[in-house]
């Protein structure tokens, strides 16, 4: 523990990698609490794994793979929807269609560009190789990202609550599932580099998950939700750097380990505890 | 007097399956209005298509004389139980916070006068004790009345409520309508879609009776015939008239 902390005072990369996963903890933690309250955990797998072809697009025309990656993941989002609105085809169906096409257009892409080990990286993340440039956009997006859920905070609860009064009163419900959605793209691309397409997921739920079992409040379930992302960013950093191990992998079972504390021990909905309480009553009434 | 809504020859289908035709009624301000049929006859349809949550394939609906979209603000809706995910993250004096929304529009936040005016709509349902609970800890009738207290908070001109008394408790359901009955003497016109016919009588000014199309429309006692209600519930009842029973 001493080394790593050492060794982040020495080295520019690991404070790169730490700054870096810190945001994408923070953002994932975020978004996730509407993506799962939403019932829309498999919508962000979807689209995590729907950037590939984006970012394959990207490298060969040589632009910022942001770009490309927003753009097919969107497009993707756009073209579940379309689908399942406009056939009897169920939206998860929907979903495992299309998320599942464009992620097999990204493998071939990548194949053709002849690069198996960006590939390794794009799908399993690798922190420590931040290049300055990646954590600026992290930045960036951590900005974007945390700015419009502030502004839109109550129109986010009340879509999320109850989207038919919200529709009643005149909001879009529609327009903020769009723009969630890209918000979701950009959060997947922000942490292409520290967990990587596959476990990007991991990173939407389980924090969001967590907190879900601590809190009955929008947004102290949204802090713990950041707090949660950014100590298992930073915890699975130090494995990973320790022990190289794949970024991604370590900090992902971090944050389960988290979702599993939560799971047994949470104060009111917490396993152990409702089984305490119950054991409690009866002894009560026994007696 | 003036006019609260006005339909004219609404048609509402579901992908070209009719679900209403032809609807035509007009109600005044200050009345309590029910709105029954049997099941499936269209009755949440009606409701949603004056909220403009779904398209109408034909016809002209004016609220206090103006389009549906230019009142949006002036009408709170409450929506059937089943609709809500009751395990969100939410408590119930923030719930009813929402309801504060619509006028705050973008960027707003609610603030202390906000607050306040949600625990009082809270009070006006007896439901204050539980204003810090999440709101799946509450019964179906305080849940219900809590949807009410958010529509309160709203300060609208017109209520829709679908199915408020369904699975609802005798004292909430009590609380509901004496509630109901005060923003009505206040001069607020209110929308109940309901299917008990025996309370109907005491609880309502008007009925709107429907069955795919309009039945009647108008004072209770006018609609509360049996000639009138038996055109609307002939299938329910179609084994009475084969046992020997005409209605
Ligand atoms: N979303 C929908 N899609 C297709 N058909 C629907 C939909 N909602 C309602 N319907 C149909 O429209 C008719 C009227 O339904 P509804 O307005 O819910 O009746 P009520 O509320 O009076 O019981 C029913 O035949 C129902 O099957
Ligand atoms: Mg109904």
């Amino acid at each position: 523990m001493i080394d790593f902390i050492e060794a982040i005072g020495q080295y520019e990369y690991l404070q790169k990698a730490l700054l870096t996963s810190i945001m994408v903890g923070i953002i994932c933690g975020v978004i996730g609490c509407f993506i799962i309250l939403r019932g829309m955990a498999l919508m962000g797998d979807a689209i995590s794994h729907a950037v590939l072809p984006g970012v394959a697009i990207s490298y060969m025309i040589g632009i910022n793979f942001f770009f490309g990656a927003v753009l097919t993941g969107v497009l993707t989002a756009i073209g579940i929807g379309f689908v399942s609105q406009n056939s009897r085809i169920k939206h998860d169906t929907s979903i495992g269609i299309l998320f599942t096409a464009a992620f097999a257009l990204g493998i071939i892409l990548i194949t053709i560009m002849k690069s198996s080990t960006d590939l390794y990286h794009i799908l399993f993340g690798n922190v420590l190789a931040v290049k300055p440039s990646d954590m600026w956009l992290t930045l960036v997006i951590g900005i974007i990202v945390l700015l419009t859920v502030y502004l839109f905070y109550k129109e986010l609860l009340v879509t999320s609550f109850d989207p038919t009064m919200a529709q009643a009163y005149g909001l879009s419900t529609k327009m903020i599932h769009y723009a969630l959605m890209t918000l979701l793209t950009m959060v997947t691309v922000a942490s292409l580099q520290t967990v990587g397409i596959v476990l990007v997921v991991a990173m939407l739920i389980t924090p969001a998950a967590t907190a879900y079992l601590l809190t009955d409040r929008l947004w102290i379930m949204i802090f713990l939700s950041s707090a949660v992302g950014v100590i298992s960013s930073v915890i699975g950093l130090y494995f990973s750097f320790t022990y190289n191990l794949a970024s991604g992998a370590t900090i992902v079972l971090i944050a389960t380990l988290l979702f599993t504390i939560a799971f047994f021990f949470s104060p009111k909905y917490g396993l152990v505890w409702r089984w305490i309480k119950v054991k409690r009553k009866r002894s009560a009434l026994a007696d | 007097m003036k006019m609260a809504l006005s339909v004219n020859d609404l048609h509402v289908s579901y992908y070209g399956n009719e679900a209403i035709t032809n609807v035509n009624f007009t109600i005044e301000k200050g009345n309590l209005v029910g709105i029954i049929g049997p099941n499936g006859a269209g009755k949440s349809t009606l409701l949603k298509a004056l909220l403009g949550l779904i398209p109408i394939d034909k016809g002209n609906i004016r609220i206090c004389g103006k389009q549906v979209y230019e009142t949006r603000k002036k009408v709170a809706y409450v929506p059937q139980r089943n609709d809500i995910d009751w395990d969100f993250p939410i408590t119930v004096v923030d719930s009813v916070l929402i309801g504060t929304y619509p006028k705050l529009g973008l960027f707003k936040r609610p603030k202390k006068k906000e607050k306040e005016w949600a625990y009082e709509c809270l009070q006006q349902v007896h439901m204050e004790d539980f204003a810090h609970r999440q709101i799946g800890e509450l019964s179906g009738g305080q849940q219900q009345r809590v949807f009410l207290a958010r529509a309160l908070a709203q300060q609208s001109d017109l209520f829709f409520l679908d199915e408020p008394f369904v699975g609802v408790d005798v004292s909430s359901e009590k609380t509901i309508i004496n509630v109901l009955k005060e923003l009505r003497d206040e001069g607020k016109t209110v929308f109940v879609v309901h299917h008990d016919l025996s309370k109907a009588h005491s609880y309502f000014d008007q009925l709107v009776l429907i069955n795919k199309e309009l039945i009647e429309c108008g004072e209770v006692e006018s609609v509360f015939r049996p000639e009138v209600m038996a055109k609307a519930y002939k299938d329910q009842f179609s084994f009475l008239n084969e046992v020997g029973i005409n209605v």
